[in-house]
């Protein structure tokens, strides 16, 4: 009993966790996000300070038509998984040394947001 | 009261307003190169950040100088614009003192038409219009510069990121109350 009581214990614990580790992202509120808290150098049709997002999840890093990236990124050889992503926005200087983007989204569910947000707009309109 | 330089507006816009810069910063980073920096494993990382904070800048004042060249801006606006456009050359100036102290090469502006192409200004028929591209561009400015302080090495660039943060924020809550937005209702507002 008391094996399965503790076996029970660290299934309902490992849930929890995975559900920590990636929350469910809500894609309305990832493109306010996205506009307030990227859009000073992103968009999703146009290269600015950064390249543009259209299609970026499952995009190899360092190819979006047109943007001059950092060399660091350029030889980086991403593919940008939302796990990738996640991992990048949550610390992008620790990610690729070198990056030109430092901007980080502390808020794990604000991450999975964006995410949630890059992911609908996946295909060229 | 802001008040406007006396001289044309093509040529306010246009000349730099670049006095704060190398004074200000120097005194703010004490003249020498940031410990951090000296220490730093990766000595190029800031250089990096701050030259696309740079270009962030570079892109505010293209952005000013065409909507101010639109014709759909009252005069009250107008002045307004030139004020904050101002701020954003000394942001520009700021930055790239940083960045040469720091043994790096300040990024270069791009054309002014490569900046209208990539903030969509030909759809913008209205002051309201105007504004609103303005108010997300530094709404977006004060997030970017707040998210960028913890990747920052040197402390002394997290103060440098932080004060403009605050230019920024000022900025949209102008331009946010121009347009008649609601205040938040919330906070942090930015951040």
């Amino acid at each position: 009993m008391r094996v399965l009581v503790l076996g029970m214990g660290m299934v309902i614990g490992g849930a929890l966790l995975a559900g920590s580790a990636a929350p469910r992202g809500n894609a309305a509120r990832g493109g306010d996000l996205y506009r307030t808290k990227c859009g000073a150098c992103h968009s999703l049709d146009n290269n600015r300070v950064g390249p543009a997002h259209r299609g970026v999840v499952g995009r190899r890093s360092g190819t979006a038509p047109g943007f001059r990236y950092s060399r660091a990124l350029s030889s980086s050889n991403i593919v940008w998984t939302p796990a990738n992503l996640d991992r990048w926005l949550t610390a992008p200087t620790l990610m690729v040394p070198g990056t030109a983007m430092g901007f980080r989204l502390a808020s794990p569910q604000d991450r999975a947001d964006v995410i949630a947000y890059l992911q609908q707009n996946g295909s060229a309109r | 009261m802001i008040e406007i330089p006396h001289s044309s507006r093509r040529s306010v816009l246009t000349g730099g307003v670049t006095t704060l810069s190398a004074a200000g910063l120097v005194a703010l980073l004490g003249g020498s190169l940031p410990a951090e920096a000296r220490q730093s494993n990766r000595p190029g990382q800031d250089v990096q950040l701050l030259n696309a904070a740079l270009a962030l800048e570079h892109e505010g004042i293209a952005a000013y100088q065409i909507a101010a060249e639109s014709g759909l801006l009252s005069a009250d606006i107008l002045k307004v614009g030139i004020a904050f456009q101002s701020h954003h050359k000394t942001h520009r100036d700021d930055l790239a003192t940083a960045i040469r102290r720091l043994g790096g090469q300040a990024a270069a502006s791009k054309s002014t038409a490569e900046y209208a192409a990539a903030l969509g200004v030909s759809a913008l028929k209205t002051q309201n219009d105007v504004l609103k591209l303005a108010l997300g561009l530094e709404r977006g400015a004060a997030n970017a510069y707040l998210g960028l302080i913890p990747s920052l090495e040197a402390t002394e660039f997290h103060l440098l990121s932080a004060r403009i943060a605050g230019d920024e924020a000022f900025h949209a809550a102008i331009l946010g109350n121009v347009l008649n937005e609601p205040i938040p209702q919330t906070a942090p507002i930015f951040g």
